[in-house]
């Protein structure tokens, strides 16, 4: 048993070794132009994935046995605790996480040695070698700062469990979706670098670097709703982004791969924005590295914290610095070498996109202000002070309305040179119809603030533009003909559709449950019914349940509308005794118009139960319009050019299982 | 003994954020007074509201906030009374004074230089287009094709 975690423990030092040889041998092998150096880079690839993987096994290994020799598996695992959570534990800590980070990492630098077989081989190898040595830089910092092996020295008879917050089907697939997202934007870092040594972008290295980008984008949107909805669900108020800043840390580098996608699309198509796509390439890996840190040296939690115990956070501000200063370095020698003739008119489609990115990079940057600011404030200025959701909202939102009002028009523009009044017209009828339903909707509320209407109006306008867009797609002639043409599109326009509509369908749902919810808070007595908001309420009793680590205060609660059953709910307060923290479990009866939100309070001295009921509307189309856009982006994933860009596939040199 | 000191345990969890007790009748009031603690920041907590928080201090503040409003505070008021005891901190809603204003004019600022920037690129592309759309190589191709 204690000889698989040293066997971990030794696989894990051994990937470091091959790391750095992954780095040094295929860079070399590209500059001298030798091909057995170069080739040798997916090899050392495949095996540096095996090696993680064997480590990371190890691990999930001794938290599965609940191997309380290691000091990690005792502070965070704990021998009742559900097997889900035993293994979602091994991730749900500092020295686990970053284990899963390399593990990921190790796992793209594979996949591009595998299904990398059609790049140019000078191109590969330095992907590859850059792949390495961002590998050997998070090694080194596992190894000499996270080292998740470390044993204790008396082992316990129990472990401390893991975080009850943690403990919880959402957030136990959480971080893994979000590394898979910020570690994947590596790859488009790595072909940015790659591509500056060699000295060359062409439409090929976009069409290359698209379904990386595309990919990690895909995870970091699946990541970002899974927190989010944990979020809604466990907090016991349903609220959904608290503007903390380590949702900061994953939506900063989510805005920019929302970027770099949209301009690497001009560079595949139109052989032009290239340095500026390399530069979001850079930027878009170096906000997941500023993230990590965020997250991982706890400096913005407290300045003091990170002042008491630097080591760690020193240690990953020296690695963004080392790669994104050297990236930004090498651009700055190399960068203007590629700009690109491509001429387009001022109404063109590259210009809309073009317009995208800037609206997106400064919103990324206002929230990357917002973050760091109570930290610079208090140095610069020993102003001491904080910085909420209150800013973020209204720094924040014009940019994403600017989005969603430029967004059908810039769609619909053609290429190269078109003309606005040509698009906008194509567009009338669906401003018409957006208008004219946030206006009902105003109308229709009476008294409640303006949010939601706008939000409607947005929304209408976004989906229907997209939907308008694939119809006029089309072409002209009988609507079987035309519905036969829409359905032979590629799946690249289908993508394109399906994700703006999921951005439409988010605003709207973010406008309507932030201007809709309603609360009630109060005293429930057993057996006693209160109404709110067309609900009847009645609590019909409280009673103790035991669950596996954890004791729960569990109610029971009839809710009625005009007398009819809609849901039996039982919203819990529970308590983990080995961790000795109480945690909110609320009861959700999910509606497609409605979400019923119960969270369970306190007894109260003069008997009863403080409870709390929220009526929240379209909460599910939140998530929904968030998983929509993930699913337009696997459509586009599977769109032909990709597969077949990615076809030409050779088997590595040295075979190694891939399972 | 073990059951007595988990009952100890579930007696003292904390409270969940606004309680019923702290409500007031007056329900414009309530809502300024909610207004007000969705901006106050939990002074103990990471980036939680006092609206939200489930911390003793938090209770303490909103008990508080509905204290000045029914003593006939302004928003405003309300506000400066708990910047006067905890400090700037307390505001989740920064002010745009003094330094401060390079955090909420950084958005406004960086739109217009981005869009400046892209402008003067776009130009300059144009102007370079129109002189020299052609490379060598493209001259020496078009060349042949007209001489034959």
């Amino acid at each position: 048993m204690g000889m698989i975690v040293e066997l971990g423990h030794f696989a894990l030092i051994l990937a470091f070794a091959l790391a750095i040889l992954q780095t040094v041998v295929p860079l070399v092998g590209a500059h001298k132009g030798w091909a057995d150096w170069m080739a040798a880079a997916g090899p050392m690839a495949s095996a540096q994935f095996v090696l993680i993987a064997l480590s990371f096994g190890a691990l999930t290994w001794a938290f599965v046995t609940s191997d309380f020799s290691v000091a990690l598996v005792v502070g965070n695992s704990h021998t009742l605790k559900p097997m889900l959570y035993k293994i979602s534990g091994v991730w749900g800590n500092h020295e686990g996480s970053l284990l899963l980070w390399v593990l990921i990492l190790s796992l793209f630098g594979a996949c591009a040695a595998w299904f990398g077989g059609n790049l140019p081989a000078t191109l590969q190898a330095r992907v590859l070698g850059v792949q390495g040595s961002i590998g050997a830089a998070f090694l080194a910092f596992m190894l000499f700062t996270s080292n998740p092996f470390l044993r204790s020295g008396f082992p316990p008879f129990d472990g401390r469990d893991l975080n009850p917050l943690l403990q919880d089907p959402g957030l136990a697939f959480h971080p893994p979706f979000l590394y898979l997202g910020y570690v994947g934007l590596s790859m488009a870092f790595s072909f940015a670098v790659a591509a500056l040594i060699e000295g060359k972008v062409d439409g090929a290295w976009g069409r290359w670097v698209r379904p990386w980008t595309l990919a990690a984008w895909i995870f970091l949107t699946v990541g970002i709703a899974l927190g989010s909805w944990w979020a809604y669900y466990e907090l016991g108020w349903g609220g959904f982004w608290f503007w903390d800043p380590v949702e900061n840390a994953s939506f900063m580098p989510w805005l920019f791969a929302t970027a770099l996608l949209h301009s690497a699309i001009v560079v595949e198509k139109r052989e032009t924005l290239k340095a500026w796509t390399v530069l979001l390439a850079i930027l878009g890996f170096g906000f997941s590295l500023m993230g990590t840190f965020i997250v991982r040296s706890g400096v913005i939690t407290s300045v003091h914290a990170f002042a008491s115990d630097p080591e760690r956070g020193v240690f990953i501000l020296l690695i963004f610095a080392f790669f994104v200063g050297g990236a930004l370095t090498l651009f700055a020698i190399r960068g203007a070498a590629m700009e690109s003739r491509g001429v387009f008119s001022l109404v063109s489609r590259e210009s809309a996109l073009v317009l995208n990115n800037v609206l997106l990079a400064v919103a990324s940057f206002v929230v990357f202000v917002g973050t760091m600011w109570p930290l610079l404030s208090e140095l610069a200025f020993g102003r001491v002070l904080s910085v909420g959701a209150p800013f973020f909202n209204a720094a924040f939102t014009p940019f994403m309305v600017a989005i969603a009002v430029a967004l059908p028009i810039g769609a619909v523009l053609p290429w190269k040179r078109g003309r606005l009044g040509k698009a906008a017209r194509s567009m009338v009828g669906v401003a018409a119809l957006a208008v004219a339903l946030g206006a009902l909707t105003f109308a229709l509320q009476t008294g409640r603030s303006a949010l939601a209407p706008v939000g409607v109006a947005l929304g209408v306008w976004v989906v229907v533009g997209a939907l308008t867009d694939l119809w006029q797609r089309g072409g002209r002639g009988a609507i079987g003909l035309r519905l036969r043409r829409i359905a032979r599109l590629p799946r690249a326009d289908w993508g394109k559709a399906l994700s703006h509509a999921g951005l439409g369908i988010t605003i709207f749902a973010v406008a309507a449950v932030l201007g809709w919810s309603t609360e009630d808070i109060r005293v429930a007595q057993v057996g006693e019914t209160f109404e709110h908001n067309g609900y009847e309420f009645t609590l019909t009793g409280v009673e103790r349940v035991q669950g596996p680590n954890y004791i729960s205060q569990t109610g029971h609660v009839e809710v009625r509308r005009n007398g009819d059953l809609v849901a039996l709910l039982d919203p819990e307060k529970r308590v983990y005794p080995a961790a000795g923290m109480p945690t909110t479990e609320a009861a959700i009866d999910y509606g497609l118009t409605r979400d019923v939100y119960l969270a369970l309070g306190d007894p109260q001295d003069g008997g009863g139960w403080a409870l709390r009921t929220y009526i929240k509307p379209f909460a599910n189309w939140l998530w929904g319009g968030a998983i929509l856009m993930a699913i337009g982006g696997l459509v586009s994933l599977s769109d032909r050019r990709f597969r077949v860009a990615a076809g030409a596939r050779k088997a590595p040199a040295a075979a190694t299982p891939a399972e | 003994m073990r059951a007595l000191i988990l009952a100890l345990m579930l007696a003292a969890t904390p409270a969940l954020a606004v309680q019923p007790d702290e409500v007031l009748s007056d329900p414009a009031l309530e809502a300024r007074a909610r207004e007000i603690t969705a901006e106050l920041r939990c002074v103990v907590c990471r980036n939680e509201s006092v609206d939200d928080s489930n911390a003793e201090i938090a209770r303490d503040i909103r008990l508080m906030v509905r204290e000045r409003l029914v003593a006939g505070d302004t928003n405003a008021q309300a506000i400066q009374y708990m910047v006067d005891r905890f400090g700037e901190y307390v505001l989740l809603n920064p002010r745009a004074t003094g330094s401060n204003l390079v955090l909420w004019w950084s958005g406004p600022i960086l739109l217009v230089a981005g869009l400046g920037l892209a402008a003067l690129a776009f130009r300059r592309r144009r102007a370079a287009g129109d002189t020299a759309a052609l490379s060598a190589e493209e001259e020496a191709r078009l060349r042949e094709i007209l001489d034959r």
